[in-house]
């Protein structure tokens, strides 16, 4: 067997193998050890993947050798190996930062439970980006949702159960919704492969069954992805999960959730003119439009930061969807690169406030009164990460608000490109009063003792830090593949 | 319920063809309706049902909770393990064509230990189930969580 021939396959198998390994182990080091090994060799796959994919065009893996349309295939483009990339590359620098924030804030008993979770929610993060098969992404979504649950449940404040319990809820409804508007389509076609549905979709798009599938899909998956006013469920679920949880989260699950909304209603229903006859693209322009600001306006009031960057993270979602909104290839792209862009960020800032809270025992913004000079290198992460999200040049930020105010301008929405632009100083806000709470206000008792946290934590963070600064520099790489994906997609959608 | 004769002697004649039920459907899902995840729900019932009459710490003791985790992962590493055999064999990710000597005899054997995987995946999480909300796993701090 070749291997290179197997990759899509293995890029999900793996991972998937490797949860029950730890579980049955119930060994916290070795399932760390199993963690960061089966995430760093994900890495490299889907590096290979994108390389083979970025050469040579769309691969198509067949499971079981069932033939395409009747058998479940795994598909991948430039926007599917560009989305595994990201996770892996997430995954891979949350594990290496696990091992310490996990024994800080998961008691020993329930160790080996995070890391078999995280795993399983790796597997299905990455199954939902490979799967060309609706209802197999459907699976893969339910995969990675239950064990979001359970890595938000493993925080040790009580309250962690309650926002695990609150997101099972609003995410089991999401995920209904997608599984009932895929029925509807199936309905309609006879036919779940993504690919297939996109070209027999068109002939029945006057029905309305069609019409419903597609309001189920975009309601379903904007839950997923907390989309403006769906979003209710996002904050205290970050809030209250374990740091190092947030932080993996923060970078992978609402990415994915916005890839499948790309992937399933412009790829699936762009051909069929429903998009623009039921004025979709207005609609999210509209809702991304109140989102950023939304988000943003009440990141600023939160005193819990982790509250407050998850948020942020409403607020990124509304940039994501006010690109996709334009339904440009510009903006798409700018949409798709955000994705990439806003993973390293955010998990760089969750990481830099894992770390603190490893050190203080809080997030809360009293609590980091002149930390900055008691822990450097985390602060000045975090201050990297941060004027990232302000969209300061030189970071990754500034690439992709340049291509959306571009994108804004180029399909003659001007007043949007300055919407953008307005609710950036909000992102000035939020980020700018931890940096004077943590350098220019006088360290406090409790924040006289607190010293740099452990290189393990504070290196991965670095990592994405100079991976903001890196991409930020040259985006000609992430363009150049956000790009092709964009393109591939808005050929898909009808004028 | 264990002073209630009727009950006792009814549950022990019940449990032993409630357990030989699940395997018919496990191993008869080839052929008729039935299948792994039926057989292993069954199967548990059967447990369930012994629990109910002679007390959950005797059912705890004939399927205590490293057994259980063991069928939990065993059953789904049997799963992938199968389609990670037909990628040594030659054929893609859970081809199990190229299992067996003939491309129908690959698929028999194929279908029949992933099945097998099911069944032993979800009669222990159904248990193990049972047994947190009946309480022992919980106040104990072992079993699936």
């Amino acid at each position: 067997m070749r291997l290179v021939e197997h990759l899509p396959a293995l890029l999900v198998v793996v991972p998937l193998m490797a949860a029950p390994v730890c579980f049955v182990m119930r060994r916290p080091v070795a399932a760390w050890g199993i963690s960061l090994l089966v995430s760093w060799s994900c890495l490299a796959m889907a590096v290979g993947l994108l390389a083979l994919v970025m050469q040579g065009g769309p691969i198509s893996y067949l499971l079981g050798g069932w033939a395409a349309p009747w058998g479940i295939e795994y598909r991948v483009d430039a926007l599917d190996a560009f989305v595994l990339v990201i996770v892996a590359a997430i995954g891979a620098i949350v594990a290496l930062a696990a091992k310490r924030s996990v024994e800080h804030e998961i008691p020993e008993e329930r160790r080996y439970l995070f890391y078999a979770m995280f795993l399983l929610c790796l597997c299905g993060l990455l199954g939902m980006a490979i799967t060309g098969d609706a209802f197999n992404l459907f699976v893969f979504l339910e995969i990675s949702s239950l064990s979001t649950y359970v890595l938000v449940g493993l925080g040790r404040d009580r309250r962690a159960l309650t926002a695990a319990f609150r997101y099972l809820v609003i995410g089991t409804i999401g995920a209904t919704f997608y599984v009932i508007g895929i029925g509807l389509a199936y309905m309609m076609t006879g036919t779940l492969n993504m690919a297939d549905l996109a070209v027999r979709l068109p002939d029945v798009a006057h029905t309305t069954t069609v019409q419903a599938a597609l309001a189920f899909l975009v309601i379903g998956i904007g839950i997923k992805m907390a989309a403006f006013p769906l979003h209710l469920w996002l904050p205290n679920a970050y809030a209250y999960a374990p740091s190092i949880s947030t932080a993996f989260l923060a970078g992978t699950a609402t990415k994915v959730s916005v890839y499948v909304f790309l992937r399933v209603v412009l790829g699936m229903f762009g051909g069929t003119g429903l998009l623009k006859a039921a004025a979709v693209p207005d609609l999210l322009m509209v809702i991304a439009l109140i989102g950023m600001f939304v988000g943003s306006a009440v990141a600023i009031w939160q005193a819990d930061l982790k509250r407050s960057f998850a948020y942020s993270s409403v607020a990124q979602i509304g940039y994501i969807l006010f690109g996709v909104s334009l339904l440009s290839t510009t903006g798409l792209a700018a949409g798709i690169v955000h994705l990439f862009n806003h993973a390293l960020m955010k998990t760089a800032i969750f990481l830099a406030l894992t770390a603190v809270f490893m050190r203080t025992g809080s997030v809360r913004i009293d609590a980091l009164a002149g930390i900055g000079r008691r822990m450097p290198l985390t602060m000045v992460a975090f201050l990297v990460a941060g004027l990232s999200l302000i969209g300061v040049p030189l970071t990754v930020g500034f690439v992709s608000k340049w291509y959306l105010i571009q994108a804004a301008v180029e399909a003659g929405v001007w007043p949007a490109a300055v919407l953008v632009l307005l609710s950036s100083l909000l992102a000035v806000v939020y980020v700018w009063r931890v940096v004077e709470v943590a350098w220019f206000h006088k360290a406090t008792e409790a924040t006289m003792k607190v010293t740099e946290a452990p290189l393990t934590v504070v290196v991965p963070t670095w990592v994405l830090c100079a991976a903001v600064v890196w991409f930020g520099l040259d985006a000609t790489g992430t363009m150049a593949v956000a790009r092709t994906a964009a393109s591939f997609l808005s050929q898909g959608i009808a004028p | 319920m264990r002073a209630k004769p009727v009950l006792r002697v009814s549950a022990k004649l019940l449990i032993p063809f409630i357990l030989l039920f699940a395997l018919y459907v496990q191993f008869h899902g080839d052929f008729g309706p039935g299948g792994g995840f039926q057989a292993g729900v069954i199967f548990a019932a059967g447990f369930i049902l012994y629990a109910l009459i002679f007390g959950v710490s005797n059912a705890q003791a004939a399927l205590p909770p490293a057994s259980r985790r063991w069928l939990m992962g065993g059953g789904v590493l049997l799963y992938a393990g199968v389609g990670v055999a037909g990628m040594l064999a030659g054929g893609n990710y859970l081809d199990y064509s190229v299992l067996g000597e003939t491309p129908t005899g690959g698929q028999h054997l194929g279908v029949f230990l992933v099945e097998l995987g099911v069944g032993m995946n979800v009669f222990a999480s159904v248990a193990t189930i049972f047994f947190v909300f009946a309480g022992r796993d919980v106040r104990r701090g072992e079993g699936g969580r």
